[in-house]
């Protein structure tokens, strides 16, 4: 974008900002979020409000020519843009109060008026928005002249008082809190008080501004001798197995249920990213090898089943591993010599095809079409049946070890430096001698292989399985969380599958606008963050030199990714 | 740039090396190969169903067909100029069959479609129409073009993000229910013709379609080959820079790509819209699946070739269940599996020789 004047930046930014606004307004997210109260009276769709004020005042001021950034051009530039923003909600408030429109926009209802007006007559409250919008941006220009210090400590504060709040619900209904809450004989109210938000807001803000000044000598101190580095990596090791060994039993049972989720995606997520992130392929169909492993699981362990064989957990889960690995290799063979994106077409079909058989009437009586198989049985772990999702965890967790261990064994590996060969070019990997049919099938097998187990044991979780359970959207949700978290990495890939897979727990009422926040996700990190939240240190090296190496002529030929 | 396309090592290596998965795929082709005709010798044989059957069957696939044809044209333009799968295209197609359901219901609720259907199906289609190409054009600008000269599955991930940000809003604006179209009374008579003592009644409807479809086409040709912005586009998809130095506006050019595209997926949608009578926000997943495959099958980057692609493939819809004596359930089956056999066996596709080997 080119620099422009601070009257056609507060302009052009306002156009933006509001249109979003309305288009966030008007898939009813405000009205949505009204119910969620985060401290007091404060909600979260005020906040929402707020930050349309502090994005409008933001961006305006982001790009201004040189000779137009004075303070004061800064600030007109900003309240221009939170004008034009608030004066398009309010607009839209006034639209929505007078004209019927909601047999064409759904979310057009009396509760989206409501909580728009913020509970105020329609007149007051479109003033009311429109002076909270542009003092927002006049606030957000105010913000940037504070020092850089004391501005993230402001900014983790306000962000622990939002995290709080939103999850101060489910913190108040972990098994641990309630413990201690009994033992000293509290009530807490269920949204966080007042006194109380504005006293962590106050806390967290110090704390951080004094933690910043004291990080320097502490690093310092980390890194002064090798013992006490070492020292410290044991105790943290010690405490996260600690921690993980009593994460079930402290947060309860339907916590337990969610962090199986989570551990479930985590497999599948560090799965894929075997196949995306190190080899480079792209693969839109791996929902398939999940539903491979699930059905595996399902025809032989239950008695419902066809088979009827009733085998135990123990014994059908290699036997998961390897339908997964032979439908890796299957699929494999075909698409071997297809590059980037004919690749990811191709496995999108495959993974329908899938679906679409275990759906079918022709295989019915064999995996049971739309009604699927039931009465899968959970596992007997030396004679205790682990059909409580804590016990359930500890499978999972015990999966995922394995999982990450061979994970970063491979990436350190022969085959894995080839993968990342193949990924780079694959004309000039099969030069320098690499097998690339070998290569190519490793990966299409190791990644099915994880996503086989991880099936198997979803199947016994569930205890029962459908063809709807194995939808696209499960492939979109692992692509996902290793996008975003980052390619290649495996703590990016853990942090996404805690953040994609969690969250629209915890927070049901996210959960509507999940998809559609996953899509504008993955366009965003494409076009601001391609390497994720928390690269892998090679990853972000390769988009950086790819950047560079763009000359303009090269728009075609890429990186043969 | 032998990274660019998706071109198999088949068409450049002279030599006939023989590798054990090659092989082994040519087995599988084989096998394929000799089931269908198993199959299908079975069903003619047995004559299980009559003539009328057949070509009531041929009709359906020809009417769905068109709906491939003109959404495949958006693909193998897009694809053609800037060498990357315009994912989000079938919903392109969604906003147009939502945005005519809007318009037809609208002017059937102000009764303009009882007093005069052809003017109301006319401005149907001119808002159809003329919606996608503004969210095409959107979808350019922010999510493809700042992406054009990052790392080949950089814009892909960005399409499949955008393909699904577009079906959830529209979710999300206009409601969940499915929507179902108003009939339009002029066009839901049919003819019978009487076939060896057999009624076939061919719709109004769908030949409508086909002739909206061939005028389209008609339209896209001559714009492609007689006038300068078709000249321009040829230009573009031939050589970007050059076509820059001669002063051609690329980024003008692929916008107005984008809202041809676009505009001729909005008329798929519309009729889609007309013909099956119910749409709803996920209705532009499958047919966009399987249009990208008529457009592979053509050979993408082909115009014609999509046309032909489309077709073929709505006619193998059509009469593949019938032939080969099996469930219509397994329709999509039958076409993710020929696109898997296409782009394994021919990725250049039918038509689709001379433009691949050229940008290999």
């Amino acid at each position: 974008m080119k620099p422009v004047s601070a009257l056609q930046s507060g302009v052009r930014n306002g156009l933006i900002v509001g249109f979003t606004a309305v288009f966030i307004v008007l898939i009813g997210m405000v009205q949505t979020f009204a119910k969620r109260f985060l401290v007091g009276d404060i909600t979260l769709s005020m906040v929402i409000l707020v930050v349309f004020g502090l994005a409008a005042g933001g961006l305006a001021t982001r790009q201004l020519a040189r000779w137009d950034d004075r303070l004061s051009r800064r600030l007109l530039a900003a309240l221009v843009s939170g004008l034009i923003t608030g004066g398009m909600l309010a607009a839209l408030l006034f639209v929505a109060s007078e004209v019927p429109l909601r047999d064409v926009l759904v979310n057009v209802t009396p509760e989206m008026v409501k909580a728009l007006s913020l509970d105020l007559p329609i007149g007051v409250g479109a003033a009311v928005l429109i002076v909270l919008t542009a003092a927002m941006a006049v606030v957000s220009v105010l913000y940037g002249l504070l020092p850089a210090r004391l501005r993230r400590s402001i900014l983790e504060g306000i962000a622990a008082v939002i995290m709080i709040g939103l999850f101060w619900e489910v913190i108040l209904g972990l098994d641990v809190s309630r413990l201690v809450l009994k033992t000293v004989g509290l009530k807490a109210s269920k949204v966080l008080s007042y006194p109380g938000g504005i006293g962590l807001l106050i806390v967290v803000t110090v704390l951080t501004y004094f933690r910043s000044s004291v990080r320097p000598s502490a690093t310092a101190r980390a890194s002064g001798s090798a013992g006490s580095s070492d020292l410290r990596r044991y105790v943290t090791i010690v405490l996260l197995v600690a921690f993980l060994a009593v994460l079930p039993f402290a947060v309860g049972l339907f916590w337990s249920q969610t962090l199986t989720t989570i551990g479930l995606f985590t497999l599948m997520g560090l799965g894929l990213n075997i196949v995306v992130g190190m080899a480079g392929l792209l693969d839109l169909g791996y929902v398939a090898f999940y539903a491979i492993g699930a059905y595996t699981m399902a025809l032989f362990s239950s008695p419902a089943s066809s088979l009827g064989l009733a085998w135990p957990f123990w014994l059908v889960l290699p036997l998961a591993l390897i339908a997964g690995v032979i439908a890796g290799v299957l699929l494999g063979i075909p698409v071997l010599r297809l590059r980037g994106d004919y690749l990811a077409i191709v496995t999108l079909g495959f993974g329908e095809i899938i679906r679409i058989l275990a759906q079918s009437d022709m295989l019915k009586p064999y995996i049971g079409g739309p009604q699927g198989i039931l009465e899968t049985p959970s596992p007997f772990f030396f004679g205790i049946q682990m059909n409580d999702p804590r016990y359930l965890y500890f499978l999972i967790l015990g999966a995922c070890l394995v999982v990450v261990f061979l994970s970063l064994r491979l990436n350190d590996s022969r085959v894995g430096r080839a993968w990342i060969a193949v990924r780079e070019d694959e004309d000039v990997a099969q030069a320098m001698g690499i097998n690339l049919v070998k290569a190519k099938l490793m990966a299409f097998a190791i990644g099915a292989a994880f996503a086989g187990v991880g099936g198997a044991i979803f199947a016994s979780r569930q205890g029962a399985i459908f063809p709807a359970d194995f939808t696209l959207f499960v492939s979109i949700n692992v692509l996902c969380l290793i996008i975003i978290g980052g390619i290649g990495s495996i703590p990016g890939v853990i942090t996404g599958a805690f953040f994609l897979i969690g969250l629209p727990e915890v927070l049901r009422e996210v959960d509507e606008y999940r998809i559609l926040a996953y899509g504008a996700g993955l366009v965003i990190m494409m076009l601001v963050r391609p390497e994720g939240l928390i690269p892998s240190a090679r990853r972000r090296m390769e988009l950086h030199e790819a950047e560079v190496a763009a000359t303009p002529g090269a728009d075609t030929a890429s990186v043969g990714a | 740039m032998a990274a660019v396309s998706g071109e198999v090592p088949a068409s450049r290596a002279p030599v006939i090396r023989v590798s054990g998965s090659r092989l082994m795929l040519w087995l599988v082709g084989l096998g394929v190969t000799a089931l269908v005709v198993w199959r299908v010798s079975g069903t003619l044989a047995q004559a299980i169903y009559g003539p009328d059957i057949w070509i009531l069957q041929t009709l359906n696939g020809l009417v769905q067909g068109s709906m491939y044809a003109l959404i495949a044209l958006g693909y193998t333009m897009v694809y053609g100029i800037l060498l990357m799968i315009n994912f989000a295209h079938g919903e392109i197609f969604m906003i147009g069959a939502m945005a005519g359901y809007f318009t037809l219901t609208g002017l059937d609720q102000s009764g303009m479609l009882a007093d005069n259907p052809v003017l109301a199906v006319l401005i149907t289609f001119i808002v159809g129409m003329g919606v996608p190409p503004l969210v095409g054009i959107g979808l350019e600008r922010i999510a493809y073009r700042p992406l054009r000269r990052a790392p080949r599955l950089v814009p892909l991930i960005s399409a499949i993000g955008a393909s699904f940000f577009l079906q959830q809003a529209v979710r999300l604006l206009f409601g969940i229910r499915m929507k179902v179209y108003p009939t339009v009374t002029m066009l839901s008579g049919a003819w019978t013709v009487n076939l060896g003592g057999r009624d076939i009644r061919i719709q109004h409807m769908g030949v409508i379609i086909i002739i909206i479809t061939v005028v389209l086409m008609a339209a896209l040709v001559f714009l492609i080959r007689r006038t300068k912005i078709g000249k321009a586009m040829r230009a573009v998809s031939e050589d970007k820079e050059a076509a820059a130095l001669m002063g051609i506006d690329v980024d003008r050019v692929i916008m107005i790509t984008f809202a041809i595209g676009s505009a001729l997926a909005g008329a798929a949608g519309i009729m889609w819209g007309l013909w099956y009578k119910q749409v709803i926000h996920t209705v532009g997943f499958i047919p966009g699946i399987k249009a990208f495959t008529a457009a592979v099958l053509g050979g993408i980057g082909n115009v014609p070739g999509a046309m032909l692609g489309g077709l073929f493939l709505g006619l193998v819809e059509a009469i593949a269940p019938t032939a080969l004596d099996i469930s219509t359930q397994l329709k999509d089956v039958i076409s993710f599996g020929l696109l898997v056999i296409v782009l394994i066996f021919r990725p250049s596709g039918l038509l689709g020789e001379v433009l691949a080997r050229k940008k290999a």
